[in-house]
């Protein structure tokens, strides 16, 4: 399941709904994005305002209503495919938030626990480069969109079938 | 076409979507761009690094040879940075 959604969630009740009535599932493992206190670290360019050592005040997420859906329901089917999940979740969040607040929940189930460890990080590390959202981060000094990162790049590569 | 921009590439354009007719010629991605660079100013901002640049045909990301002359929605994008 999926969910894109401006609203926070509630880690304990997401997990309650997924499990209602399970018995099959022996290992559950959650993630849970939060929004960090000091910006992302960015490349040394001179139009660079905001540094990894820049506080922020808010992070807006922008996203594309439509093809977000749609990319995340493809990454879940890919966990699917590959690990034999009992239930999985994602919900990611948007708009503006602070530091502190959640943006992203993933949560898997499974008989056993390394295919819900495998499947969590591999839907953390595929959405990241695949579902499409943007992060603003903004402080004191301005905003600025947050760049994406090499090596999330190859934390989602490895994931690659040849 | 409906053409929809995200992120820096919005703010740059100055708006989050046209609605174009497109010259015959433009069949695809990358001959969109280069005609959409002759619009404004600020297109040929938003426009002026390609490798910074992701490009949706029907929400499905594809490259810039890929043929327009059959989509509904095309997006352009800075590369995503979710999660």
């Amino acid at each position: 399941m999926i969910r894109v959604q401006a609203e926070d969630f509630d880690i304990a009740k997401e997990i309650a709904k997924l499990t209602d009535g399970r018995t099959d599932i022996g290992a559950l493992v959650t993630f849970t994005g939060l929004v960090r206190e000091f910006a992302t670290k960015r490349g040394q360019t001179p139009f660079n305002k905001i540094s990894s050592d820049t506080k922020i005040n808010t992070m807006t997420l922008e996203h594309y209503p439509g093809m977000t859906e749609k990319a995340l329901t493809n990454i879940e089917e890919e966990a699917n495919k590959r690990w034999p999940l009992d239930a999985s979740l994602i919900v990611h969040r948007y708009g503006e938030l602070a530091p502190g607040d959640q943006i992203v929940l993933v949560i898997t189930a499974s008989a056993h626990r390394q295919a819900a460890f495998e499947a969590a990080e591999f839907l953390v590390d595929w959405l990241k480069t695949k579902a499409p959202f943007w992060k603003l981060e903004a402080g004191e000094k301005g905003a600025e969109w947050v760049e994406a990162r090499v090596d999330d790049d190859q934390a989602a590569q490895r994931w690659e079938k040849t | 076409m409906k053409i929809l921009y995200f992120a820096w590439i919005r703010q740059r354009i100055g708006k989050s979507s046209d609605d174009l007719a497109l010259p015959e010629d433009v069949k695809n991605v990358q001959h969109l761009i280069d005609h959409l660079k002759g619009l404004s100013a600020g297109y040929a901002a938003a426009f002026q690094d390609l490798d910074a640049i992701k490009v949706a045909v029907n929400q499905e990301q594809v490259g810039f040879e890929t043929p327009i002359t059959a989509a509904q929605e095309i997006a352009f994008f800075p590369p995503v940075t979710g999660g």
